[in-house]
């Protein structure tokens, strides 16, 4: 009898197993390779973003009508079939091709123009040119503007004019933002703190008065501490005015496409800059300082403008909350349930329905957190311990604490589960070995048990916060806004406020794709914020990955 | 072993290592059985199990797998507690102390009744800590005392010299038989008075082997010692004393010398002498 194999049939190769291997061996590629495109789309749209794109300037001569000069980037371009455009009202004729490219510019210039983008039809732009002296201004307000730079002023009168207006007002630019920050942490930080003081006093004397106890030495009392905030007050408000007053100094005139003169405080400018012009190196430390900016600095214009780094901090201190709440939670109920509580019946129907809590629809939470939490426990708390501040909440409306512990339910069925998995799989000896030596059941889980389970809970927890950082529509309901610039965490005490809403980075992109009003300005930060949105959740889980296997480290060899 | 003298190999002439000879009535009594039935469920696995465990002593409990000699042994400690199921009818008496009765306090009993299981059992933390967990949990927390029981039971269970560099270090990185050690020295660190032997060498090779029967050979001159074991030579190379079990019934019980060479019970020569097993 040969070993040799037989003919190659179809049914042979079908139990060689082979098409089994490919099949999954496919599964996995075509796996990966989504992910690796996902991450190279939103990568891709949303880091291109904060490139210093060329300034175009064209003739744009509609058929039938004189020509005008256009200044702008282009943003995307797309064809489109000229019936459609016909369509559409433009000026169409029956000999143009069939296909005609039409792109879109950001041309700036709101309060001049009425809108940041228009539609060009390409093939009606004539005279292409990019000349290296076109200026791009992003401001705090309305939105970039495209022009040539004329002339500076200082009080009204001209200091530069022509060429040398440019190096003018770029030295200008940085002393104003040096006093941007200054007032920034003047407001933000020291009036912030007398406005929290002012706050508390007026919370002191409704409580008097609702206690009965505001009596003539205590109303003095509490009106000699606000004289004394006020005239704290007043001081750094002619600081500020007079900071203000430096503020506004200085301001540029510039010409726009069609010839009108802007003048621009530049106190309302963030940054000016000649694309054209620059080099490399200069356009990639533009870049890093955009990039810098959308991590590190607040939102500006309905968030299309500006950072995110609140939304980035309220999801991280969002999570960590969460992750504070819910490992004990669980950890306790698993260990009960697998330690303690007799195996029967009830204990499957506890487990079943705990696997079950897992498969809710994440929306359904919300409700339970907003009618439970924010309305009957937050509403409770606020009668019992902020009586003086009704009838403004105080915990009975959204906030931190509220989303945090939502998310906390939400997740406990994944801490509970990897936990029992993990008590269930300490062997047995070892409880005994402990038991043997005369430590009673709690000693042996809580010395020699729970600290061997501890890599389950960090699989469990690592589970959990991957869910919970990516939750949306949960939040909305209980605490999460659009927009909320005072953090969390600051140096007013009780320096954590749980009762202080905040932004989210899953919350920011539904937002600004989609309830901004200028969604065409938004779009390419919703790729950014999403990439940003995977990063962080993607640290927040390789850290927790590490602290895991640290512990299986420590712990490992007893698996024999 | 090389002067295998009989069918299964039994070194006689090892067991006459100078032993005084052994009367089981001069004996003080550690641990006294007086009567024990134990049932898993509805099935009965001990049937009225009666006998003293002579103070330190060493006590080996031989029989074919299934006769319930680890769970007569389990029961010296209550660890048989731990299992579902499981009833217990009769009592155990360690001196005059019925462990059974209500309300003993089990963590005391088995701080003073230790066990050393078959796997080699240390816990994922350091040599040092693996050893003081007894004390620890009795809330003994002095430095000075707890580095001192650390190197009377490290050198009581022959560990030290090999260990005595690196205590911090995790005990997971021992050897199965350093571990074993480790494990012994843990239990005596509590200084319990018996000292229970769930077949301890069971996992280890025949040097770590070799080197829990000095052990155990030494210990016993402080502690009353139980072992279980499946090898009879080493229940003859150990042992004072030998209860031959079978079917959850004590078959025989008397001095180890006379019990290998001269059994009184049928079943027990069948056994020793290998006809079945």
């Amino acid at each position: 009898m040969s070993l040799k194999r037989k003919q190659q049939s179809v049914r042979s190769w079908f139990k060689s197993g082979a098409p089994m291997v490919w099949l999954n061996g496919g599964a996995v590629a075509i796996a990966i390779i989504m992910t690796i495109g996902l991450l190279t789309l939103i990568a891709v749209r949303g880091l291109g973003h904060f490139w210093p794109a060329d300034i175009l300037e064209a003739d744009y001569v509609i058929p039938g009508q004189s020509a005008k000069v256009l200044i702008g980037e282009v943003v995307q371009q797309e064809e489109v079939p000229s019936a459609r455009l016909r369509g559409a009202g433009y000026p169409v004729t029956e000999e143009a091709p069939e296909f005609m490219t039409r792109e879109l510019m950001k041309v700036g210039n709101r309060e001049v123009f009425g809108a940041d983008f228009s539609w060009i039809v390409d093939d009606w732009l004539q005279n292409k040119r990019y000349p290296a002296e076109l200026v791009a201004v992003e401001r705090r307000e309305w939105g970039n503007f495209y022009g040539r730079l004329k002339q500076v002023k200082e009080n009204g009168q001209v200091v530069a004019e022509g060429e040398a207006a440019w190096d003018e007002l770029k030295a200008r630019l940085a002393r104003v933002d040096d006093l941007h920050s200054d007032v920034v942490k003047l407001e933000k930080k020291d009036i912030g703190r007398i406005n929290y003081g002012l706050e508390d006093l007026r919370l002191k004397q409704r409580g008097l008065e609702l206690k009965g106890q505001l009596n003539a030495q205590a109303q003095a009392d509490l009106d000699a501490q606000r004289a004394e905030l006020d005239a704290q007050y007043k001081v750094l408000e002619a600081e500020l005015t007079a900071l203000h007053g430096e503020f506004n100094r200085d301001s540029a005139v510039f010409v726009t496409s069609d010839e009108r003169e802007i003048e621009i405080n530049l106190g309302k400018m963030v940054r000016a800059y000649r694309p054209n012009g620059m080099s490399l190196s200069a356009k990639f430390s533009h870049y890093g300082s955009k990039l810098w900016e959308f991590v590190a600095d607040d939102p500006r214009e309905a968030n299309t403008e500006g950072g995110i780094f609140p939304a980035i901090f309220g999801t991280v201190m969002m999570v960590m909350l969460m992750t504070v709440f819910v490992t004990p939670f669980g950890v306790v109920a698993a260990v009960y349930l697998r330690e303690y509580a007799s195996q029967g019946a009830m204990t499957r129907v506890i487990r079943i329905a705990v696997n079950n809590l897992a498969g809710v629809p994440s929306i359904v939470y919300g409700v339970f957190g907003l009618g439970f939490f924010v309305y009957v426990l937050g509403g409770s708390l606020d009668r019992l311990f902020f009586p003086e501040a009704l009838p403004a909440p105080t915990l009975g409306t959204g906030g931190l604490l509220w989303a945090s512990l939502t998310l906390a339910i939400l997740t406990v069925p994944v801490v509970i589960v990897a936990t029992e998995e993990g008590l269930a799989r300490i062997p047995r000896m070892v409880r005994e070995g402990s038991l043997a030596l005369g430590a009673t059941k709690a000693e042996t889980l809580w010395k020699v048990v729970l600290p061997m389970a501890s890599p389950a809970m960090m699989t469990g927890l690592i589970l959990a916060v991957a869910r919970a950082a990516g939750e949306v529509a949960p939040l909305m309901l209980v605490g999460v806004v659009k927009l909320a610039p005072s953090l969390p965490l600051d140096g007013n005490y009780p320096y954590l406020h749980l009762d202080q809403k905040i932004m989210h980075l899953g919350f920011h992109i539904y937002d600004v794709g989609f309830q901004s009003p200028n969604v065409e300005a938004a779009r390419p930060l919703v790729y950014a914020t999403a990439l940003l949105l995977v990063i962080v959740i993607a640290t927040l889980n390789f850290s927790a990955v590490a602290i895991r296997n640290h512990l299986r480290e420590k712990y490992k060899a007893l698996e024999h | 072993m090389q002067q295998q003298s009989q069918a299964r190999g039994i070194d006689m002439a090892a067991l006459g290592r100078g032993k005084q000879t052994l009367r089981l009535e001069d004996e003080t009594v550690a641990l006294d059985v007086p009567g024990l039935n134990l049932f898993y469920g509805n099935k009965q696995a001990l049937h009225d199990i009666r006998l003293s465990i002579p103070r330190k002593r060493v006590t080996a409990f031989i029989g074919p797998s299934g006769c319930g000699k680890s769970t007569l042994l389990r029961c010296f400690n209550r660890m048989n507690d731990l299992v579902d199921g499981c009833r217990i009818d009769g009592q155990i008496l360690l001196d005059t102390d019925n462990i059974y009765e209500k309300g003993v306090d089990v963590a005391e009993l088995r701080r003073r009744v230790g066990m050393v299981f078959q796997k080699p059992n240390p816990f994922p933390k350091s040599i040092y800590e693996n050893v003081v967990y007894g004390l620890r949990i009795q809330g003994i927390n002095k430095k000075r005392v707890l580095d001192e029981t650390v190197e009377w039971a490290l050198k009581g269970a022959a560990l030290w010299d090999e260990v005595k560099d690196r205590l911090h270090e995790s005990a997971l990185g021992l050897s199965g038989g350093q571990q074993q050690r480790l494990v012994i020295a843990r239990t005596i660190a509590v200084e319990p008075e018996v000292l229970l032997l769930d077949e301890p060498c069971s996992a280890l090779d025949p040097i770590s082997t070799l080197k829990v029967e000095e052990l155990i050979y030494e210990l016993k001159s402080k502690f009353t010692i139980a072992i279980v074991t499946h090898n009879m030579q080493q229940a003859a190379r150990v042992s004072d004393y030998t209860a031959f079990m079978y079917m959850g019934k004590m078959v025989e019980f008397g001095d180890t010398d006379t019990l290998f060479t001269n059994p009184v019970h049928k079943q027990t020569e069948d056994y020793i002498t290998g006809r079945y097993g």
